[in-house]
This record gives C-alpha cells, structure tokens and sequence, in this order.
C-alpha cells in the first residue's frame, strides 16, 4: 500500500492567508509560498508544525511561464506524510532567493547543487560555490535552454541518428569533434583557469581559530582524494590539520558527476530504470524500487501482488548485501586489509547469483517496471533464496559477528569515537543507518510505509550512543531484520501474474509532480518526478541518500583525528555514483 | 657483432650437448622478460564507479585475480604497471586521472574496463562526461561490458598478458633513445569546458568559426 504523500495534514493557507496559495496546478499538490514570507512559513512548519527533516530540496525550470520554482519536501521524524511547498521566481537572471541552511542545515549541499546545475542564487547562504561541476564552467546545466556539446534531440528515441542508414558518431556534428562548448571567439591560449582559492577560502573560515593561551602551531592543508584507496571512489576532502587533529573540512565533489538529470529529462519514462541501477551501484534494486515507485504513483496504476513481494525480496537481499560490504570496507578502512572483505564478497556473489538468475546481470539488474517486474523467479532460484535466508545468511552473519566484534583493536578503535548525535543527525537531513543510531528511530518502511512493508513484523533497528559502535553494530541489527522480513515475505509470497500491465515499451504517464521514496540501504532515497504529459519527465531528480549524508561530514569531523576521519567518512556509507550522480 | 652464430638459439630444437642437457635451459631474453612481466603486472589501486567493484569482486575469492599475477593493487602509480579506468570518465576527473598516468613508471599500460572508459558507454551525451579515456590516453586493452563481469575482466587481463608476449625488447618505446617521455600526456585544463592543451589551435579555430556560421 502506498501512502499518498499528497495528503496534506497542514492547512498553510489558513495560517498565513495573502503569503500562501495552495497549488492548484492540475496534478500537482502542496503549497506555493511567497517569496519574502519564505523563511517565516519555514520556520513556522519546523517550529510549530514539526516538520523536523528538510529531506529534498530542487529546482525545476518552466521556461514556458518563465519561472523558476523550488521544491522543498518536508517530513517529520516521527512519521507520517510530507509537506511540499514551493517558492516561484521570475527567470530572469539574477535569480535570488533566501536560503534555507538557517532553518534546516541539511538544505546546504542542496541549494549548492541548484545554484551549480540551475543559477538560482540564495542569499546568506554560507558557503554558496558550485558543486559538481568546477567554477568557471560556462552555463547551468539543467535550465531547459543550456544544450550541451553532443546535444541532438529534444528527447528520446532520436528520430536522426541514422539519418542515411548510416550511423553518424555524435563527435562528427560538433564543431569541437568532441563533446565540448566554448563560448564564441574563445581563446584557449590566453584562458587563466580560476585556481581553487575559493574552496581553501571557505576552508579558512570554517577552520577554528586558535583560542587565547593556545600553543602556537601551524595549520596545514591536506587534500585527501580525488585519488585515495579509503574516500570510497572519486570523493576529495581539503581538510586543515592542527597536528593530527581536524579544525576544518570540505568536501570537493563532482568526479564521478555524470548528468544523471539532465540524461533522464531526456530519456524516456522507461529508459531511466537502468540509469538509476547506476546511482547507488550496489543496490541497482533499491534504486529501482524508488523510481518505479515514484512513477506507479504519478501513473495511478496498481501492483501486481506477487510482484510487491519478489520487490521486497529483492530490496531486502539487497540490504543484506549492502550492509556486508559495509562491514568488509570499514574494517579494511581501518587497516585490517582485505580479509574480513573477502568474507562479506563470498557471501555478497551468492546474493549476486540470486540477482543474476531473476534479471540476467550480476549488479545493474534493471528489473523492476512500472506495476511489477519483468520477469518471475526461477523456481531454482526462489530455492537458493530459501536456503540463503533460512540457513547460510544467519549462520554467516553470527559468524562473521563472532569474528570481529569482540576483537580488541576493533573495540578500542570504534567504541567512544562520535559519529553524530541525534540532534544534529537531523538538522543535517541524515537519514538511514547513521540517524538510527544516533538513538532516532525513523525508518521509511515504518514511518511512511511503501509496499507491502505494512505486513511484515519487524523492529526498526536503533541504537543510542551515536558513535562508532553503534554505527558498526546497527548495520547487523538491520541484517538480522531484513532477514525477518525475508523469511516472513518468502512465506506470504501469492502465486499469480508478476505485473499489472501489459509489457509496453511507451509508457502514458499523466500530467502532475510526485515525490516517491524508499528506505534504502544508506536512507531515504526519493525520486521527484514532473511529468507534463509527454513520453518523458519534464524533471527528474534524485535525493540521494549518501550526497545529503555528506553535508554533516564537517560536523561529525571536527575535532577528531585524521586517522580516524576514514573511518567517520566509511560510516556515512557513501557511494560515489550517488553522491555525485 | 656476429649474431649469425646464435640464431638458431631462440628456435625449439636448438641442440644442448648432452652432458649440460640437465643444468642448461634455453630461451630468448625476450621471452625470459616478457614471462617475468606478464605475470606481475601490478595495477594501480583507481576506481572509478561501477566498474570498480566488479574490479574488486574479481580480486575477492571466487575470482581471483592473484591467479593472474594481478593482485597487488598498489595505490601509488609510481609502483604500478597498469591503469585499469574503471568507470566514467569525466571532465573534472581527467586531470587527476591525466596525472596519475604520467606519474606511472614505464613499461605502462591501460586497459579501458566498461562502456563508459572505452566510449563514453550510456554517460556520453552527458556534458560532463568524457567520451572514452581513448581521446587523452593509449589504450591497450578495451573490455566490453557496463560493467563487464569478474570473467569479462580476467578475459582483458589475459588479452593484456598476450600483448606483453609479443612486445621484443628490441622494439619497446621505453628502452628507445629520445623516447622517454614520448608517452607523457599534457594536462587538460578545466576552463568553460575541458580544454585538451593539444588542440588549442583547432579550438580557437572553431570557436571563431561558430560566430561566422
């Protein structure tokens, strides 16, 4: 059963009449707030109505009205549906609009990714740069007039890409012969690439300040990454060091930013579901579980119930395998190299075969479709996924729990060492494993159930210290909880058809806006979908659970020891192609 | 130098006296150095996206990449013989990825693991992405795949193992006079867009064109 998130709980419009009009836009839902009375309405819904976590925040350019409008999803910890309400500007440059870090600290790396990627600019906000791309990039990316280098058609399928039968390399149209764009009359020779002063400016000002009677020392800067075995990908961190201890740290992300919006606004409804098995690269079915979730609401069409279950299933195998991974990593983070990884891939290829068996590939499964799945479980298949759950998964998770949890180095190593408390877990907008243990115990599956996860008898996993402990322990508790919910899907799973829907390559989907989301293994992952009618979305965005994570990393690192900065990093769960999409 | 006399010495049956028969082996130095290279070649430790972890699955134990000689990761390139690009390749990426490469001692290699390092894969339209790692650096080996499986990438790594059989030290660019560097690649520049130092004539050009058209 899905919750409709557009069930409004908030009259707005009564408590601020003449600065609130509820959006009346076919399809759409929420409330467009004026834009001087942005920040009061936000203080108020955080204060007085207790939407507590500021959970996605985008933009969306509708040149056709030439406006400019941002989208804020709003939610409370303790459960239940979501506020949306939106602020609508005039497109014309320069576009301002106040920041929200003041309110909900979680919104900073996303208003920094809408002034990167759509040039709205908020005012006060404390560390506005770009964010994926380098400054100095020419355009924003996503307003619906930037075309970029290899840019052929509106929208997919391409009417010309065998404009003779003949396939034409998309290098041969661009002038450049490459997938570049200057600007006209550009000179290479004279260009001065603007250095990255910014960066260690805002670096200086977060740096602390030596207090009165203090020793004297010099403060370093070290750029850990682009290139390091332990940032988990292509993430680089300037961080200044005060002996060995952190005084300041930013994230520099983008390396791995390959326009998953811009892509999907191009692509089809159907063509995004193998995209989005790329974001989060370890759970292709989480994220596919999100998007199709998101889209069956805009679509209004029901799931096939065999098929909410193989959903379940398949999420939840998922979950296992992400959270052994993590175990693996973080201990290999720590300097145990490689054998408690090579535990956790054993039992990740088993899991992996079970995937490979349903959709015919090892991590990019692509399996879900709007209103059930492609294909049905193999009866060899649905056996192996038996005797996974019920017998070798548990075993292997004691184990592997009997193996490392009592050791010594690990104990002293985690125990004691903060992550982040409650408090700022959710002034952050952090979601999953790193808010539960910080003693929250807001789940999606529970507080605002998708699915079928309604039916099942299953604890929440929290714990309460908010260190590195718990963080470590929460994601067993979590494995042994999955596997409850597996041995209790496996039981109720119906026979019957595994989609609603005829296959269909085209889908219809109805004009409107919805904002789908899901519980994946590193948390909320939404999906915000505006569809106009036509066979693509006109927006598509993702709240990626592990880029919102990111923006308490500062928080959670000052003051610690570089040595331990890895392993603080490891327990935010981060996964490039998410963070950076 | 009298090299007719030893030319029979790389053919199978050269003749070994008989009372050395069981001290003395026989072979080339091309083939003595290309067994020692082929079977150590150490990568560097360079993920990217996707691809990575199927780079990792294929060190892990099913796998097994150490079979191959392939196992000792090494996270500086001035210690590793193989470039594996695994995964999207994008404009702020390269010139990290740029310098890494002129950082690897010779002999050096790359191989482009997955779709999106050999091409550009389903990422190529994107703005930030670069269409294949093949534009800045010599590839050796291309994988197919998005992201090719454990066995795909054994099957590269082999390719990459009979490529170094038939390289002859005669001929190698890294014992050649004046070719030291012959394989140092210029650092792009991040600028409006990724600016390739090599081709700034032909951008400039271009980029004056367009105002004309």
């Amino acid at each position: 059963m899905a919750t409709a998130l557009q069930t409004q709980t908030v009259d707005l419009v009564a408590r601020f009449p003449e600065k609130v009009t509820a959006d009346s836009r076919a399809g759409y839902s929420g409330f467009i707030v004026n834009k001087e009375n942005l920040v009061e309405v936000a203080t108020a819904l955080r204060d007085e109505f207790g939407y507590d976590l500021l959970s996605n925040v985008t933009g969306v350019d509708y040149i056709a009205e030439n406006k400019m409008e941002v989208v804020y999803h709003a939610f409370r910890t303790t459960g239940g549906p979501g506020l949306v309400f939106k602020v609508q500007v005039e497109r014309v440059d320069p576009i301002e609009l106040p920041s929200m870090v003041g309110i909900w600290a979680g919104a900073e790396y996303q208003e920094r990714e809408i002034w990167d990627l759509y040039g709205i600019k908020f005012t006060d906000h404390p560390d506005l740069r770009r964010i994926l791309l380098w400054e100095g990039f020419e355009g924003f990316p996503l307003r619906k007039d930037y075309k970029e280098g290899f840019f052929e058609e509106e929208a997919k399928p391409f009417k010309s890409r065998w404009p003779d039968g003949k396939h034409v390399f998309a290098e041969m149209k661009n002038p450049f012969r490459d997938n570049l764009k200057f600007p006209e009359n550009f000179d290479p020779e004279s260009y001065q690439p603007e250095d990255e002063k910014d960066l260690y400016a805002s670096l200086e000002r977060v740096s602390k300040p030596l207090t009165e009677g203090e020793m004297k020392t010099d403060h370093i800067v070290v750029n850990m990454g682009p290139h390091h075995p332990s940032t988990h990908g292509v993430l680089r961190v300037a961080v200044t060091l005060n002996g060995e201890t952190i005084t300041g740290l930013k994230p520099v992300m983008g390396y791995l930013h390959r326009n998953h919006d811009k892509i999907g606004e191009r692509n089809t409804f159907l063509q995004i579901i193998p995209y989005t098995d790329r974001l989060d690269y370890f759970n292709s079915m989480a994220n596919n579980f999100g998007y199709v979730t998101t889209v069956e609401k805009l679509m209004k069409i029901p799931v096939a119930e065999r098929a909410e279950y193989i959903r379940v299933i398949m999420a939840e195998m998922s979950r296992i395998q992400n959270h052994l991974i993590f175990v693996g990593m973080l201990i290999n983070d720590l300097g145990s190299m490689y054998t408690p990884s090579l535990y956790a891939f054993e039992e990740r290829e088993l899991i992996l075969d079970i995937f490979e068996a349903v959709s015919g590939a090892r991590m990019m499964c692509n399996y879900f479709r709007f209103g059930g799945v492609v294909r049905d479980v193999p009866e060899d298949a649905m056996q192996k996924i038996k005797d996974l759950v019920h017998d070798r998964l548990p075993a292997k998770i004691d184990e592997m729990e009997r193996f490392l949890n009592q050791n010594e180095v690990l104990v002293a190593r985690l125990t004691g060492v903060k992550v982040l408390n409650a408090e700022d877990a959710i002034r952050y907008s952090v979601t999953g494993p790193v808010l539960r243990a910080a003693g929250v115990p807001y789940d999606i599956r529970r507080a605002d159930p998708y699915s079928v996860y309604d039916r099942f008898d299953f604890d929440v996993a929290v714990r309460y210290h908010g260190d590195m402990m718990d963080n470590y322990l929460i994601r067993f508790d979590e494995m042994r909880q999955s596997l409850r919910i597996l041995e209790q899907a496996l039981k109720q799973i119906p026979e019957g058809p595994i989609n609603s829907q005829k296959p269909q390559y085209q889908v219809r989907v109805p004009a409107g806006e919805a904002y789908g989301r899901v519980e994946s293994p590193k948390g909320e992952l939404g999906f915000y979908v505006v569809s106009n009618g036509k066979p693509n979305p006109y927006r598509y965005h993702v709240r990626a659970p592990s880029f919102v994570n990111l923006t308490a990393l500062e928080t959670i690192c000052s003051g610690s020891k570089i040595a331990d900065f890895v392993a603080q990093l490891a327990m935010l769960d981060i996964v490039m192609g998410e963070v950076d999409r | 130098m009298e090299e007719n006399k030893y030319e029979g010495l790389n053919l199978p049956n050269y003749n070994i006296p008989e009372d050395i028969q069981n001290v003395v082996s026989i072979t080339t130095i091309d083939r003595l150095y290309n067994w020692g290279r082929r079977w150590s070649v150490w990568p560097l430790m360079f993920g990217l996206a996707c691809c990575a972890i199927e780079m990792i699955a294929a060190q892990t134990a099913r796998y097994d990449m150490a079979r191959f000689g392939m196992e000792v990761m090494r996270p500086t390139p001035r210690q590793a013989d193989m470039m594996l690009v695994s995964g999207t390749v994008t404009k702020k990426m390269l010139p990290s990825i740029i310098r890494l490469y002129n950082q690897m001692p010779e002999p050096k290699y790359v191989v482009a693991m997955g779709a999106c390092a050999s091409s550009g894969g389903p990422f190529k339209e994107g703005y930030n992405v670069v269409a294949g790692i093949d534009k800045f650096l010599p590839v050796d080996v291309y994988i197919p795949g998005c992201p090719p499986t454990p066995q795909a990438l054994i099957a590269g790594m082999i390719k990459l193992q009979e490529k170094i059989d038939k390289q002859s030290i005669k001929k190698v660019r890294w014992y050649e006079k004046g070719k030291v560097d012959s394989n140092y690649v210029p650092m792009p520049i991040l600028g409006p867009d990724l600016i390739d130092v090599r081709r700034n004539t032909e951008i400039k050009q271009a980029a004056a064109a367009k105002e004309g058209a």
